[in-house]
C-alpha cells in the first residue's frame, strides 16, 4: 500500500514539479540571527490569508444591493449558522492586519531594513499600507448602516477640500452626487474585486523582492550599509553562515501566526464584530456617525485642529505625510542601521505613537460631542427648595441645550466647562456676557433667550448648591 | 550545458537576426499594450458612469403652505436629483425648511458644513447641533462655534400657487476657501 501511494506520489511530484517549486524555500539561506523581531511581515500576511478566506465566506451570504444589504447582514449577523463568527473573524482580521502592518513598518524603520538594496520593498510596503487603508474603509461602508454611509460622506468631504478637483474626486467617491445603490456597488467592486487584485499582485511582489534580495540582517551598531560592497557582503555572510529558510527560520513565523489566529479567533468568538447601526437613511438625523478604531484617531484630529489651518491639514497633510514616508529610501539609503545609533528614529516612532495613542484616547472620549442624550438635571432640590425663577432656569437649561455640554452635578457632556460651581469662578454679569455673546466653542444665545429666561438661567447658576 | 548553447547562439546572431529580435519584440510589447488599453476601456468607463450619467436638477414639492409655521424650523424629505427608476428608501434625502414670513421661505441642508455629517435642530435653542465634531449653527444657518468653517449649505427654495418646492442638489462639498 505505501509503496503504490509513494509511486503515485511520485508520478504526481514528477510531472506536477511540487517539490520543486517548494524546493527555493528549503534552500534559500537567511542569516541565522533573524528572530522574533521577524515575524510581523508574514503574520500580516496570515490575516491577508483570513481575511480572503472569510471575506470569501461573506460574500456567498451578503447581498450587494442598496435595498437588502442591511437586511442580508442581520441575518448574518444573527441567524445564519457561524454568521456573527465569521463577521467577526472579518472584522478582528482587519484589525490585525492593520495593527500588524504598523508594528511591521515600524520594525522596519526601527531596524533601517529599507536602506540599500531594499528601497522597493519599503516602497511597496507603503503601497500595500495605502491600500489596506483603503480596504479598511470600504468594508466600514458595506455593512451599508447609518454609520457606513455617513462615514462616505465624511470622506467624500476630505476629498472636496483637495483644491480644483476636490469636488470631482468627492462625487466620484460617491459614485454621483448623492448617496444611492450605486455607492454600495462601487465600494463593493472596490472592496471585493479590485484592490484585492491589486494587493495580490503588490503582496507577490513584495515576496519576490524579500527573496530576491534576502531579509536584512539583523543591525549592528557601527557596521555601516555601503552600496558599493553591501550585497557581496551579505552574499558571504550568507553562505558562511547562513541558516535555510525553511524551516530554521519559517518556525517562528508559523508559531506566531498561530498565536495570532488564536487571538483573533477568540476576540470573534467572545466580542466578534460591532453591532449595526440602524439602517441606512438619509431622512434620518438622530444618528452618531463615528469610524472603526483605526480611523478614530483622523476623526479626533478633525474636532481639534484650529479650525483656521484645517482645510490645509485636510488637503495636504496626507500628501506631504505620504510624500515623505514614500521618499524615505530615497533621503538615506546608507550608512548606520542600528536604531541604537539612531536616536532621532526612535524618538519619532515613539512621538508618532504617543500623537496617534491620545487621539484615540480623545476619539473615544469625544469630549468635543454635544450628549444628546445627557439626563435631564432634577427640577427639585434635595435640600431646600428652588425658588420659581430658579426653577425655571433648570428647566431651560435641560432644554435650551446648556446641557449638552455643560456638566452640572455629574448631569450634562463635556464639552464646555463644568458649571456645578460656576457662582465661585464668574460674577453675574461675566455669566451673562458669556451667555448672550458665546465664544468661539460656544454659540451666542443673545438672540434666541428672551430677557426673562436668561435672568432665570442666570439666577439658577448662582445658586450655591445646584 | 543548455546555458552555453544558449551563450553561442546569442554569440552567432548576426545584426539581421538582432534587429528581427528588436522588432518582434517592439510588436509583442505594443499589441500587449493595444489590448491592455482597451480592456481598461470598459473598467473605466463603468467607474465613470454613475458619476457622469444625465442629472437634472429638479424642484420637488415638500410640503404646502399651511404645513410651515411662520418662524420655525421642520425637516422636509424628498427623492434627491436623478435616482434610478429602482432606488428605493436610499434616494431619499432630507432638508431643513424655515419659514421666514409670508412666503419667504430658507431650506438648509442637514450635512454639517465642516465634514457632512447630519445636523439635529434643537427648537428650544434654535440651534443646529452636529453629533460629530460638535458644530453648532444659528437658526439662519450662520456659524455659531465648533469646527466649520462655514455655515451650513442652502437649497433653492420657492412657493409654486400653495405648494412649497426644494430644487434637488448635490451632497454640499465644502471646499478648501469655504
Amino acid at each position: 500500500m505505501r509503496k503504490v501511494l509513494s509511486k503515485i506520489w511520485n508520478w504526481i511530484d514528477d510531472r506536477g514539479g511540487f517539490s520543486e517549486l517548494a524546493k527555493p524555500l528549503t534552500t534559500h539561506l537567511v542569516p541565522p540571527d533573524a528572530t522574533w523581531n521577524y515575524v510581523w511581515g508574514s503574520a500580516t500576511l496570515f490575516c491577508l490569508v483570513i481575511q480572503v478566506v472569510t471575506g470569501v465566506a461573506l460574500s456567498f451570504m451578503y447581498q450587494p444591493s442598496a435595498q437588502v444589504a442591511y437586511e442580508s447582514l442581520q441575518y448574518i449577523q444573527n441567524q445564519a449558522f457561524l454568521g456573527s463568527f465569521i463577521r467577526g473573524l472579518h472584522n478582528w482580521g482587519a484589525s490585525g492586519m492593520m495593527l500588524l502592518m504598523g508594528l511591521h513598518m515600524i520594525r522596519v524603520y526601527l531596524n533601517a531594513a529599507y536602506k540599500y538594496p531594499r528601497e522597493m520593498s519599503w516602497i511597496s510596503g507603503i503601497i500595500l499600507l495605502a491600500v489596506t487603508i483603503v480596504m479598511a474603509f470600504t468594508g466600514q461602508l458595506l455593512r451599508w448602516d447609518n454609520n457606513g454611509v455617513w462615514s462616505a460622506i465624511v470622506a467624500a468631504e476630505q476629498m472636496g477640500r483637495i483644491p480644483f478637483i476636490g469636488n470631482w474626486i468627492a462625487y466620484f467617491l460617491l459614485g454621483g452626487t448623492n448617496i444611492g445603490g450605486e455607492t454600495l456597488s462601487r465600494f463593493f467592486a472596490m472592496h471585493v474585486f479590485l484592490f484585492p487584485a491589486i494587493i495580490f499582485m503588490v503582496v507577490g511582489y513584495h515576496l519576490y523582492l524579500v527573496f530576491r534580495n534576502g531579509i536584512s540582517e539583523p543591525p549592528k551598531p557601527g557596521r555601516l550599509v555601503d552600496p558599493k560592497t553591501y550585497r557581496k557582503w551579505y552574499e558571504d555572510m550568507l553562505a558562511k553562515k547562513g541558516v535555510p529558510f525553511f524551516p530554521d527560520a519559517i518556525w517562528r513565523d508559523a508559531v506566531f501566526s498561530a498565536l495570532v489566529f488564536i487571538i483573533i479567533v477568540s476576540l470573534a468568538w467572545f466580542i466578534g464584530a460591532p453591532a449595526l447601526t440602524s439602517k441606512p437613511d438619509l431622512t434620518n438625523v438622530n444618528v452618531n456617525p463615528s469610524p472603526d478604531w483605526y480611523f478614530s484617531w483622523i476623526f479626533a484630529l478633525f474636532a481639534l485642529m484650529p479650525r483656521q489651518i484645517e482645510s490645509y491639514v485636510i488637503a495636504f497633510g496626507p500628501l506631504i505625510g505620504g510624500a515623505l514616508i514614500f521618499a524615505l529610501p530615497f533621503i538615506s539609503n546608507k550608512g548606520e542601521r542600528s536604531p541604537l545609533k539612531r536616536p532621532w528614529a526612535i524618538a519619532g516612532v515613539i512621538f508618532v505613537i504617543l500623537s496617534i495613542s491620545s487621539l484615540w484616547y480623545m476619539g473615544y472620549k469625544e469630549p468635543w460631542s454635544p450628549h444628546f442624550d445627557a439626563k435631564p438635571l432634577p427640577t427639585t432640590k434635595t435640600v431646600g427648595e428652588f425658588t420659581a425663577s430658579e426653577k425655571k432656569g433648570v428647566e431651560l437649561f435641560n432644554t435650551v441645550g446648556c446641557l449638552y455640554c455643560h456638566k452640572i452635578n455629574g448631569h450634562g457632556g463635556i464639552r464646555g466647562p463644568e458649571l456645578t460651581n460656576v457662582q465661585k469662578r464668574l460674577t453675574e454679569d461675566q455669566i451673562i456676557i458669556r451667555i448672550v455673546n458665546g465664544a468661539e466653542n460656544m454659540p451666542a444665545y443673545g438672540g434666541s433667550l428672551t430677557k426673562e429666561e436668561l435672568q432665570d438661567i442666570v439666577d439658577y447658576l448662582m445658586t450655591n448648591d445646584k | 550545458m543548455d546555458s552555453d548553447k544558449e551563450q553561442t547562439a546569442l554569440q552567432n546572431t548576426s545584426r539581421e537576426g538582432e534587429n528581427r529580435r528588436k522588432f518582434l519584440s517592439k510588436i509583442t510589447l505594443g499589441v500587449g499594450s493595444f489590448v491592455a488599453a482597451v480592456l481598461a476601456v470598459p473598467v473605466i468607463t463603468s467607474m465613470l458612469d454613475p458619476v457622469l450619467r444625465k442629472k437634472t436638477p429638479r424642484w420637488r414639492k415638500v410640503g404646502s403652505l399651511e404645513d410651515f409655521e411662520v418662524d420655525k424650523t421642520k425637516m422636509v424629505s424628498f427623492k434627491d436629483t436623478s435616482p434610478y427608476k429602482w432606488s428605493t428608501e436610499i434616494s431619499q434625502t432630507a432638508a431643513y425648511v424655515r419659514r421666514e414670513q409670508g412666503d419667504t421661505f430658507t431650506a438648509f441642508s442637514i450635512n454639517c458644513a465642516h465634514l457632512g455629517c447630519p445636523v439635529r435642530w434643537v427648537e428650544e435653542s434654535e440651534l443646529f447641533l452636529c453629533p460629530c465634531h460638535g458644530g453648532v449653527y444659528y437658526k439662519d444657518g450662520s456659524r455659531a462655534s465648533g469646527p466649520p468653517p462655514r455655515g451650513l449649505f442652502k437649497y433653492p427654495i420657492r412657493v409654486v400657487g400653495n405648494n412649497v418646492e426644494i430644487k434637488t442638489a448635490p451632497i454640499p462639498i465644502t471646499n478648501m476657501r469655504a
